[in-house]
């Protein structure tokens, strides 16, 4: 047995392998419960914005919800239309899920403790939200069906267009910090400053339409113009039922949390405590972490609350008209502070 | 290492499978996903090799961007599928011959290939050991190829304009909002208050031109 421990197959495949499904399967079971809270949180500010209470009968306050909705999605029948593509119908909303899942592989919730710390961190979870658009596309068309094609087409179109400002004010954060690690970009905003040395208060144009940007990215109000309620029905979604559908929602939530953590490591700091001083030091970073995601959280929910859907000829003229030139014009500006005054990081 | 050649295997077995299946499949849209399908294997062999910036450009601009519009524009189309397979034997001998000539040029040329030890180290650029290979990219990118990028970003600006000048049209006959006019109207602009007598109604009602 202690030939075996020491052979290469064991030191070489096995075991990294076993603590590399260890590490994923662990981050993925705390997301998950995280995400079941969240949801819940979303349903409960919205419910307190209107002055209703939300969910409160399934358990105390209403706090297993989501578990109830769970087993009623994966306990109903799925309904798969005669006329659909039937492979790519249930590939879809697979693959919005795992897709809006693999994003988490680099995210770093405290120092190194991130399933895989990759130099390229950022593009990493930028090419995976791009990606994230083929799940809608294929869903709206495998449909076989006129409502969600259209959605399809709507949203694909809105998450290309919003996508390159995301990636102007990605490209700014990445000039002041001068690496693409996430660890890395975190420890560039480590000064004796606490909160004030993070990026967002240098950068906050950028913040901004960062914030407004992963609302519409993520397709939540008041650019959810993908399930349009009133004109699309419901989206690209319509013909999908039952686990499908869970699938996609869940995906969908996963995603808005992941660029709340990008948010959270670009622009307020990560795991750092926002006054560098004891007693704030003691508390371990995960909690920072948590509570920035969550903070960040609070705002899509309110404004999901707060403000009336956009016309989707307005939202391209935010995105095209708005965003971009600002972004553009902010990186030159940022490059050239940088440059001229010498901040750049070596 | 073993892992690294499991996912070697993985990546290529999938890259090259999916590759047969963009011209086998039946469905065109089909053909689309399995291509981005490759893609996405493909910048998994970069990741391998060691390329990572690379492989993630791969992701981002060919998968999310350019395979989008290639999606796009085969969902549009009305395609006959009966049609497209009619042509089939009759094109065959072509597409057959032309494959032959490309698969004897590629023997030709790689067949006889050899890397001399000694070429890796004439290269233009020297391949820097201690800095990750997005920074190697950029260092040279900027400094060294700083005219070919440029000119590089000159004729894709040309080539946006220009499809920018050949699709935009302003039809006169389409009515087209304009924010900035909407957000600078005012009260006075908008409304006009009137006194309207009993039993009478306005007398000259306002032009639209006036409301406006």
């Amino acid at each position: 047995m202690a030939e075996f421990f020491a052979s290469a197959f064991w030191t070489g495949f096995l075991w990294p392998l076993i603590v590399m499904l260890a590490q994923s399967v662990l981050l993925l079971v705390v997301l998950l419960i995280a995400i079941a809270y969240i949801l819940l949180a979303d349903r409960k500010i919205w419910a307190a914005v209107q002055i209703r209470r939300g969910p409160n009968v399934v358990g105390p306050w209403g706090l297993l919800q989501s578990f109830a909705d769970l087993l009623k999605f994966v306990l109903k029948e799925p309904i798969i239309p005669a006329g659909a593509n039937k492979g790519v119908f249930l590939l879809a909303p697979l693959v919005t899920c795992v897709l809006a899942l693999a994003a988490w592989a680099v995210v770093p919730v405290n120092p190194n403790w991130v399933i895989a710390d990759i130099n390229v961190g950022v593009l990493y979870i930028f090419a995976i939200s791009s990606l994230s658009v083929y799940g809608i596309i294929m869903a709206g068309w495998a449909s076989n069906s006129k409502y969600p094609f259209l959605a399809a087409l709507r949203s694909a179109a809105q998450m290309v267009s919003y996508e390159v400002s995301i990636g102007f004010v990605i490209i700014t954060v990445l000039l002041c910090a001068g690496t693409l690690n996430l660890s890395q970009l975190v420890a560039a905003q480590d000064t004796k400053y606490g909160a004030l040395g993070w990026y967002w208060l240098p950068l906050f144009p950028m913040f901004v339409i960062f914030y407004v940007s992963a609302l519409a990215e993520t397709n939540r109000p008041p650019f959810d113009l993908v399930e349009a309620e009133s004109e699309l029905v419901a989206g690209f979604m319509v013909e999908y039922s039952s686990t499908p559908y869970l699938l996609f929602m869940l995906g969908e939530y996963v995603a808005i949390v992941t660029m709340c953590a990008l948010a959270t490591i670009l622009f307020m700091g990560g795991w750092l405590p926002p006054i560098p001083y004891a007693p704030f030091t003691w508390v371990p970073g995960i909690v920072w972490f948590a509570l920035k995601v969550l903070f960040f959280f609070f705002l899509i929910a309110m404004a999901k609350a707060i403000v009336p859907r956009y016309r989707y000829d307005q939202l391209m003229r935010l995105g095209w008209k708005v965003f971009l030139p600002m972004s553009l014009a902010m990186v030159v500006i940022v490059a050239a502070v940088l440059q001229f005054t010498g901040l750049a990081a070596k | 290492m073993i892992l690294p050649a499991l996912f070697f295997y993985l990546f290529a077995g999938i890259c090259v499978a999916s590759a047969v299946m963009v011209i086998a499949s039946r469905n065109p849209v089909h053909s689309v996903l399995f291509l981005i399908l490759a893609f996405v294997n493909a910048s998994g062999l970069f990741v391998l090799l060691g390329a990572e910036f690379l492989a993630m450009i791969l992701v981002v601009v060919y998968v999310g961007a350019v395979a989008v519009l290639f999606l796009f524009v085969i969902m549009m189309l009305d395609v006959d599928f009966a049609e497209l397979r009619q042509g089939f034997l009759e094109y065959l001998p072509v597409g057959l011959l032309i494959g032959a000539v490309f698969l004897a040029e590629l023997l030709l040329v790689a067949g006889g290939w050899a890397i001399n030890p000694a070429l890796v180290k004439t290269a233009v650029a020297p391949i820097p050991a201690d800095i990750t290979n997005t920074e190697a990219l950029g260092l040279v990118l900027y400094t060294r190829y700083i005219h070919y990028f440029q000119i590089s970003g000159i004729v894709l600006l040309v080539a946006m304009i220009g499809a920018i000048v050949l699709t935009l049209r302003h039809k006169p006959s389409v009515k087209r909002q304009d924010i900035n006019v909407q957000n600078a109207r005012t009260k006075a602009m908008a409304m006009e208050v009137r006194k309207v007598a009993v039993g009478q109604g306005l007398q000259d009602p306002p032009s639209r031109e006036a409301a406006e």
